[in-house]
Formats: C-alpha cells, sequence, structure tokens
C-alpha cells in the first residue's frame, strides 16, 4: 500500500478527538475525514478547491480540505460538520444547523455541511473584524463587521448551491447572527 | 381529509442532512473498497492502437488497469454511451479509455495519470454552424416530437405583416454540474450485484445493468437513498456505474467510481448549443399572424439527441401560419443530454426574447402583447387546455412586481455609471406522468408505512409523498413513514421531466386510498405484520388525455448594467406559478428558486465553448464554468396561484422542478435590453459582449 517513505505519521485532533494516522503524502485532509475517519459530512464537490463542498474549520477558521495536504497538519484542530454542535453525538444540533432546517436552505444537501461550516467560519471572521470585499473600507478596522445580507453574500461566494438554495442560505445565517 | 397536502413541511431527511450523516453513493464504507479513476480519451477522434499499462500497474497500490482489451464483455447497450471499453473507437476527446483500480484514491489516480495511450487519430469536426453540411432534419426531437410542424402559409404571412420581427439567437452549451459528481459504488457477492449510485431513479439503472451484464434484475439491488443533485444528467445510467460494476467484478473487491469534475462535460450528457431563428409577423394590434422557430443544434457520431427547443412555439401563442422545425448536425462531440428542462429553457429563451423585440417594434407593453396572443387552445395539436392561466400569472406577476406605469423607452435610465431596466417573459412546461406501483401498510401500533421506489434528488419527494400518503390515509402526517431510493421497493418512474411527484404520488394516492377503504372494512385488532395494499397506475397514469396538460409562469428581472465594467447584476427576479396544487409550500419555493438561480447562470455566468482545434469543452471544471454563486443572487421571489386542475392525477399537480428555469433568461435579456437599448442575441450576457455592445450603440 505505497512506499513507505511516502508516508508520515500525523496527529490530529478532529471533532475533539486525536486521531494518529499513517498517511500517505499525497493524502488531503478531505479523503483523510472521509476515507480514513468515516466522516463523510465534507463533501467532494471538485477536489480542486472550486466549489466549498469541502469546507471544514482548522484551528477555527474555514478551508477547503481538498486543499490541504494532511500530513501538513500535525497538531492541528478540525471540526467538521459532525462536530460542530461540540456535543459530540451531534444530538443537539448547532444553531446554524437548525436555521437551515427551519428556512428549508437546501435541496439536495450536498453542499450543505459545506455552507454551514463555512458560515461558521463566517461569524468568526466578522466578530474578529476581518473585512471583505464589501466592507465599508471606512469601518474601523479590528472592529466586530456587521454581517448584512451583502456580507453574507459575499463571505459565502466561495460555497457553490447548484440547487440555488442561496437565499434561503443567506437568510439562515442572519437568523442566527448574535 | 387532514390537510397535510399544501402544507409547508419540513423535510424528512432535513436533519441528516444537515448533520452531515446522510449518506451518498461514495460514501458507504466496506471492508476491502477499492477506488478506480477513469483514463479519458486525449484525442477527438480515432481509434486507440495500443495502450501501456506496464507503469500504472507498477504504481504501489493499482489492483487493475481495465482496457478495451480486458475489460468485461458487455451486452450491447440501447444507449451507445454506456458500451465502455468495448472497443477501440475514440468517438470524442474525454471518452473513457482505460479504469485504473487501486487500493486508494491517490494510487488510483497516479496509475492513471502513468496509462500510456497510442492513438490512431482522424480529422475531426465539433463545429456547429447554422449552414454546416451535415446538417438534416432528423425524425423527431428528445421527447418523441415531430421535428417539424407547420400549419397554414408562414412565409406569406409573415410577408404581409404589419410588424415584423426575423432575429437569430444562440445558446451556448450548457453543464448540468450536480454538486455531487457522478458517483457509484458496486459490490459482487455470491453471482449478486448491490450498487449505491447517484442516480435520478435506480430501476433504469438496475434494467440497464441487468442488460449489460446479462443477469436477471432479481440478482440486483440499486440504491440511491441521497443524491446530490442531477438536474438531468443522472436521469438514466452513465458510465460510472457500469465502469464501478465492471471493476468490481475483475477485482473481486467492492469499487467506488467518483468521477473527478471535469471530467463530466465529457461523459454525462450536457445540454446542446442551440442556433434559433426566430420570424413573427404581427398587425398592428399586435396579433400575431405568422410564427417560424428554427432551431439547428449538434449531437454525437454515437447518440441522436436532439434538444427540442422549438417545441415551446407549438404551445404558447396562437398564429394561424407557423413553422418549428429541428435540424441536427452529428460530430465528434460529447453526447447531449437532458439538462433542466431540455428544449423549453433555450427554445423559451429565444421565442420570449423574439416577442419582446416585436412588442418593441409595435410599442406595445410586452405584457399586454403577451396576453392578446393567449390561445383559446393548444395552436398546434387544437387540444383545450386542461388549464392555462398563463394571463393570470403575467397580471399577478405585473402587480408584485410594480410593473405598471413601466416607461418602455429602452437606455434611459441612469445612476451614476449604471443603466436600469426591467423585463418579462412567459414560461411554460409540459405535464407528463407515467405508470408507477406503491404499498401502503398499516400497523398495529396505528403507524403506517408507504414504499415505493421514489428518487429523492433534493426535491423533498419523500416528504411530499408522505402528505400525499398521509392525507389519502386520512391520519397526521406523522403516522406516515415512507421508504425510496432502492429497487428493493414498489417499482417507480425516474426523478425526471418534472413528472416525478405526479407519477409517485398517483400511485402513493391509490394505495393509500386503497388501504383505507379496506381499513375501513376490517373489524378488531391488525393482524401482527399489519395490513397492506397494493396500487399500480398502469393504464391510469399513462391513458391519453384530450387535453393539452402544460404549466405556465411569468417572470420579471429587474437589471442594472454597469456602463463601465460590463457587468450585469439582477437586483431583482420575480416569478408567478400557475402549475396545479402546491402540495409543499415549503418545498416548492425552494425548487422555483433553484430553478430561477439556474436560469440567472444560463443569462450571465453559464457557457462552454466547443474548442475546435482539440475538440473538447474549454469550460470543463467549476473554475471556469461559473455557475450562480450567492453574491449573484440577491432577491429571488417565487410566487403561485390556486390552480386547481382536475384532469391530471388525483392530487391536482404539476411539475414544477423546471419552470423555474424555463422563461428566466429571456426575462433577464429583456431587462438588459431596456436597461441599454442594445439587444444581445447570444447567451451568456458577458461583460465583453455587453460592453461590446454599449460601443456599438455609440459609434
Ligand atoms: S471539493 Fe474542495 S472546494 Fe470543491
Ligand atoms: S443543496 Fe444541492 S447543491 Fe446546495
Amino acid at each position: 500500500m505505497g512506499n513507505l517513505q511516502h508516508r508520515s505519521q500525523t496527529t490530529l485532533r478532529v471533532n475533539g478527538k486525536p486521531h494518529t494516522l499513517t498517511v500517505d503524502h499525497r493524502r488531503v485532509l478531505l479523503d483523510l475525514l472521509r476515507e480514513d475517519l468515516d466522516l463523510t459530512g465534507a463533501k467532494k464537490g471538485c477536489d480542486h478547491g472550486q466549489c466549498g463542498a469541502c469546507t471544514v474549520l482548522v484551528d477555527g477558521r474555514r478551508v477547503n480540505s481538498c486543499l490541504l495536504f494532511a500530513v501538513a497538519l500535525d497538531g492541528c484542530e478540525v471540526t467538521t460538520v459532525e462536530g460542530l454542535s461540540g456535543d459530540g453525538g451531534g444530538e443537539e444540533p448547532h444553531p446554524l444547523q437548525r436555521a437551515f432546517l427551519e428556512r428549508d436552505a437546501f435541496q439536495c444537501g450536498y453542499c450543505t455541511p459545506g455552507q454551514i461550516c463555512s458560515a461558521a467560519g463566517v461569524l468568526a471572521e466578522a466578530a474578529a473584524g476581518h473585512p471583505s470585499h464589501v466592507t465599508d473600507p471606512a469601518a474601523p478596522s479590528g472592529e466586530p463587521v456587521p454581517l448584512d445580507r451583502e456580507e453574507i453574500r459575499e463571505r459565502l461566494s466561495g460555497n457553490l448551491c447548484r440547487c440555488g438554495a442561496y437565499p434561503r442560505i443567506a437568510e439562515a445565517v442572519e437568523d442566527v447572527i448574535p | 381529509m387532514t390537510g397535510s397536502v399544501g402544507a409547508p413541511a419540513e423535510r424528512r431527511e432535513g436533519r441528516e442532512k444537515v448533520s452531515g450523516t446522510a449518506r451518498y453513493a461514495g460514501e458507504f464504507p466496506s471492508p476491502g473498497r477499492a477506488q478506480a479513476w477513469p483514463v479519458p480519451a486525449g484525442v477527438a477522434r480515432g481509434r486507440v492502437t495500443a495502450v501501456d499499462t506496464a507503469a500504472a500497474l507498477a504504481v504501489p497500490g493499482v489492483l487493475a488497469v481495465l482496457t478495451h482489451e480486458n475489460a468485461p464483455r458487455l451486452a450491447e447497450p440501447d444507449d451507445p454511451t454506456l458500451a465502455l471499453l468495448q472497443d477501440a473507437r475514440v468517438p470524442h476527446r474525454g471518452w473513457f479509455v482505460a479504469l485504473v483500480v487501486a487500493e486508494t484514491l491517490e494510487a488510483a489516480r497516479a496509475g492513471a495519470a502513468a496509462v500510456r495511450v497510442a492513438y490512431a487519430t482522424e480529422e475531426h469536426d465539433v463545429t456547429l454552424t447554422g449552414s454546416h453540411p451535415g446538417v438534416y432534419v432528423p425524425e423527431e426531437a428528445n421527447g418523441g416530437h415531430p421535428a417539424v410542424r407547420e400549419q397554414g402559409d408562414p412565409d406569406g404571412a409573415f410577408d404581409a405583416s404589419a410588424a415584423r420581427v426575423d432575429v437569430a439567437y444562440r445558446v451556448p452549451p450548457l453543464h448540468n454540474h450536480p454538486m455531487e459528481p457522478h458517483t457509484s459504488t458496486a459490490r459482487w457477492e455470491d453471482g449478486r450485484l448491490s450498487v449505491h449510485t447517484s442516480s435520478q431513479g435506480t430501476g433504469a439503472v438496475r434494467a440497464v445493468l441487468a442488460g449489460l451484464f446479462g443477469l436477471p434484475e432479481e440478482r440486483i439491488v440499486v440504491t440511491a437513498e441521497h443524491v446530490g443533485g442531477g438536474f438531468g444528467s443522472k436521469g438514466t445510467p452513465r458510465p460510472d456505474v457500469v465502469l464501478a460494476a465492471m471493476a468490481a467484478r475483475e477485482t473481486g473487491r467492492p469499487v467506488t467510481v467518483a468521477l473527478p469534475r471535469r471530467y463530466l462535460p465529457a461523459v454525462v450528457g450536457h445540454r446542446a448549443p442551440t442556433l434559433h431563428r426566430l420570424r413573427l409577423g404581427a398587425g398592428a394590434d399586435g396579433r400575431l399572424a405568422s410564427l417560424t422557430h428554427e432551431v439547428t443544434t449538434h449531437t454525437s457520431r454515437i447518440k441522436e439527441f436532439v434538444e427540442q427547443a422549438a417545441v415551446p412555439a407549438r404551445v404558447m401563442y396562437a398564429a394561424p401560419h407557423n413553422r418549428t422545425v429541428h435540424r441536427v448536425a452529428a460530430l465528434d462531440v460529447p453526447s447531449p443530454s437532458w439538462m433542466r428542462a431540455p428544449g423549453e429553457a433555450p427554445g423559451m429563451y429565444a421565442l420570449e426574447s423574439a416577442l419582446d423585440e416585436l412588442a418593441t417594434e409595435l410599442g406595445m407593453d410586452p405584457v399586454e402583447l403577451r396576453v392578446r396572443n393567449e390561445p383559446d387552445v393548444e395552436p398546434d395539436s387544437g387540444r383545450p387546455f386542461s388549464s392555462r392561466h398563463l394571463v393570470e400569472c403575467l397580471r399577478e406577476g405585473a402587480r408584485r412586481f410594480g410593473w405598471a406605469g413601466r416607461d418602455p423607452r429602452p437606455g434611459v435610465r441612469r445612476e451614476g455609471p449604471l443603466l436600469l431596466g426591467t423585463g418579462v417573459a412567459a414560461a411554460t412546461y409540459p405535464v407528463m406522468v407515467g405508470p408507477s406501483t406503491a404499498t401502503a401498510r398499516a400497523l398495529p401500533d396505528g403507524s403506517f408505512l408507504v414504499r415505493i421506489n421514489a428518487t429523492d434528488i433534493g426535491t423533498g419527494a419523500r416528504t411530499v409523498l408522505a402528505q400525499v400518503g398521509a392525507d389519502a390515509l386520512g391520519v397526521p402526517l406523522e403516522r406516515v413513514r415512507i421508504e425510496v431510493g432502492s429497487t428493493e421497493l414498489p417499482s417507480a418512474p425516474l426523478a425526471g421531466g418534472s413528472s416525478g411527484t405526479a407519477s409517485w404520488g398517483w400511485a402513493v394516492h391509490d394505495a393509500c386510498a386503497g388501504l383505507a377503504r379496506r381499513l375501513a372494512g376490517h373489524a378488531g385488532p391488525l393482524p401482527g405484520q399489519g395490513l397492506d395494499h397494493r396500487a399500480d397506475t398502469t393504464g391510469a397514469a399513462d391513458a391519453e388525455s384530450d387535453f393539452a396538460r402544460h404549466a405556465f409562469g411569468a417572470h420579471f428581472a429587474e437589471v442594472a448594467v454597469d456602463t463601465v465594467t460590463g457587468e450585469v447584476r439582477v437586483g431583482r427576479l420575480l416569478g408567478v406559478y400557475a402549475a396545479g396544487r402546491i402540495l409543499n409550500a415549503r418545498t416548492a419555493r425552494s425548487q422555483f428558486v433553484g430553478g430561477m438561480t439556474m436560469g440567472l447562470g444560463m443569462a450571465l455566468t453559464e457557457g462552454s465553448t466547443m474548442d475546435a482545434a482539440f475538440g473538447d469543452f474549454t469550460e470543463s471544471d467549476l473554475a471556469s464554468y461559473h455557475v450562480p454563486v450567492h453574491a449573484d443572487v440577491a432577491g429571488i421571489e417565487a410566487h403561485w396561484l390556486d390552480e386547481e386542475d382536475s384532469r391530471l392525477n388525483p392530487m391536482g399537480s404539476k411539475g414544477i422542478g423546471e419552470i423555474g428555469i424555463v422563461g428566466t433568461a429571456a426575462a433577464i435579456g429583456n431587462a438588459v435590453h431596456h436597461a441599454t437599448g442594445v439587444r444581445l442575441r447570444e447567451l451568456p450576457l458577458t461583460p465583453d459582449r455587453v460592453l461590446t455592445g454599449l460601443l456599438d450603440r455609440r459609434t
């Protein structure tokens, strides 16, 4: 199963649990989650950073997990849609998950975990004062950025939804803005 | 009646989808599962002369390389695109010429990259033009529509008309690109084949596999519990499932084939490009005397598929003299297939744009022009409509949109660098329905179980069918469970042609109504295994109707065109539909809005190009083929009329999955004309085209 020289031991925490694996250097985080850990919530839509279906949080920031080599994530904390609610079992959904349900913010559901993880990342980024392309350049830097519709749409534009659930997704995110 | 139907019931599988536990076709772990990666042909036409697999087989982890020389022999399929690895012929670039099976995705991909294929190439021709010498008139277009229809003297009537429009439109190739790429997992055990596949209908998948592998259907189980969209491209089996079954048989392992995104355009079907010529002749009162819609399109060398884009012109408007024609050229291109509203989407773009041009020509309001040409019966067939509320959709849409008092002059509303405009277009989609079976069971605990091999590709079929069942049983929705998505269930047709809910719902209704009757006649407690009733709508659902049955709609768009960048932004998009009874307000809205979003993409961003030199689609991935993103979608609203129609099915519903895309591109294009005074007749309306149009207008 591959040349040992091209494999390394990596430890990462996924949804709060440590995992030590010997990974193929070519393995991306998305495939590690899906194939090695059977966490198939993160989806593969393109494998090339073009669709956002594979979005998860690494150390609290959203990433396209298809673009990250797993071997480079030693010591990282990964949160997937399965672990978003933080209760381990996923019995009590995250407010975003509840809002997506209530708004019918999906159809086929294939982009949905990525949209939800991305939205979780957006909320944190805005709270931390990260500006986006549509943020008023005159806004004070370092202050939380208020998330209006336009901000939400801009910041979620890396997450494609071919079912066209966009309006409902934006509403769902609005619902959970503190 | 307990009134479940129509209620905005929450999706039954919603929790699984938002929590990430809903499993799609490639997500069923099974011990020893291998992964496979296809090798696409690197030439546009020719033959494979040699495949060198040595380097691929030397890649650690590679288990096998299938080529036309060693792959299992298949019986000849009805669909030639499924005759995979059976001979050396390369009918188009991207056709699969080998499949590498390996322990891991990485090894499979590396193996595929190491396969060396030699070809004897032949001259190819992939460029469609209206005057292509290979253009012919086919027997029929997709859907069994006659290629040509003619009434009266369309040329003479056109020449004699006071107002005339003679225009050409072009719609480029378009790609379905569901978010879940086509994926299948297959496993053979004791001569039985089980498959998880991403498909719009597992019944057809099973039938095709049975034929290809010479197996009785009873030895095959195909499931598609969750499907990440299809939009037509998963309507029938595509190469992934055949390759997975072959590879699993060859290696004795479960095998997953998940097609890489950029391979999809060449192998899963696409919307063929259409060249349109429209000739409309009307009197000064706006009444059409003559309507001609001629369409030229392409198909592949191996399969004739003719986008039926002139068909909506046979339905929409009363024109005593009319002609509709389809022509096609077989080129060295990938095989086209269904994409959301085949025929209607490109056809209505052209027809509704031309109608807008006629309104301008006449100096008449485009809503009024459509109202004035409302037919009493279906123009082509002469049959009465089972229901037709296009005028009401237009009026209601105009009211909600604020159309009244619109200044018709183009190019006069300026806000800084922006030009603003509004546009309207009509939409139509036929009612289709097919026979289906279903069972309903009453259980001693007071619950009910409905079983049917419907497929929920994101439409909310599970939920809606449970609603239909609950009402037919006269019980609350919570007491009805439903199973869908497996060939182990009573057989049912695919999710396609906006026919799923009508076809399945009919069978579910009949099964549940029949069970309710049985229960009414039943005394005492139920037996332990419950009480069953089975329904089969054959003979009823497929009976010829004396009526022309179509859904109708009206789309309104407001755009801002940036005169500096050429960018078109759609500020508002509003649709009003008359589509029979709406069975679930929540999921229906999502379907309409989803269709309109795809129409917005068709109007502004989506377009593929056949590269003449290489013979493949230049825009083959999601970085180059631009589907709409969040930032493109500002305000989309969908509304519907309460339409009653007793000539459809027991629910009184029409399909709603496709009509949303139908008039959207025309409404946006018409709004761009209203904003700028520039009439662009080729989609998509990208900044380069808009800027060129604005410049031409100035000079
Ligand atoms: S799968 Fe990672 S961005 Fe598409
Ligand atoms: S819900 Fe299907 S792609 Fe977003």
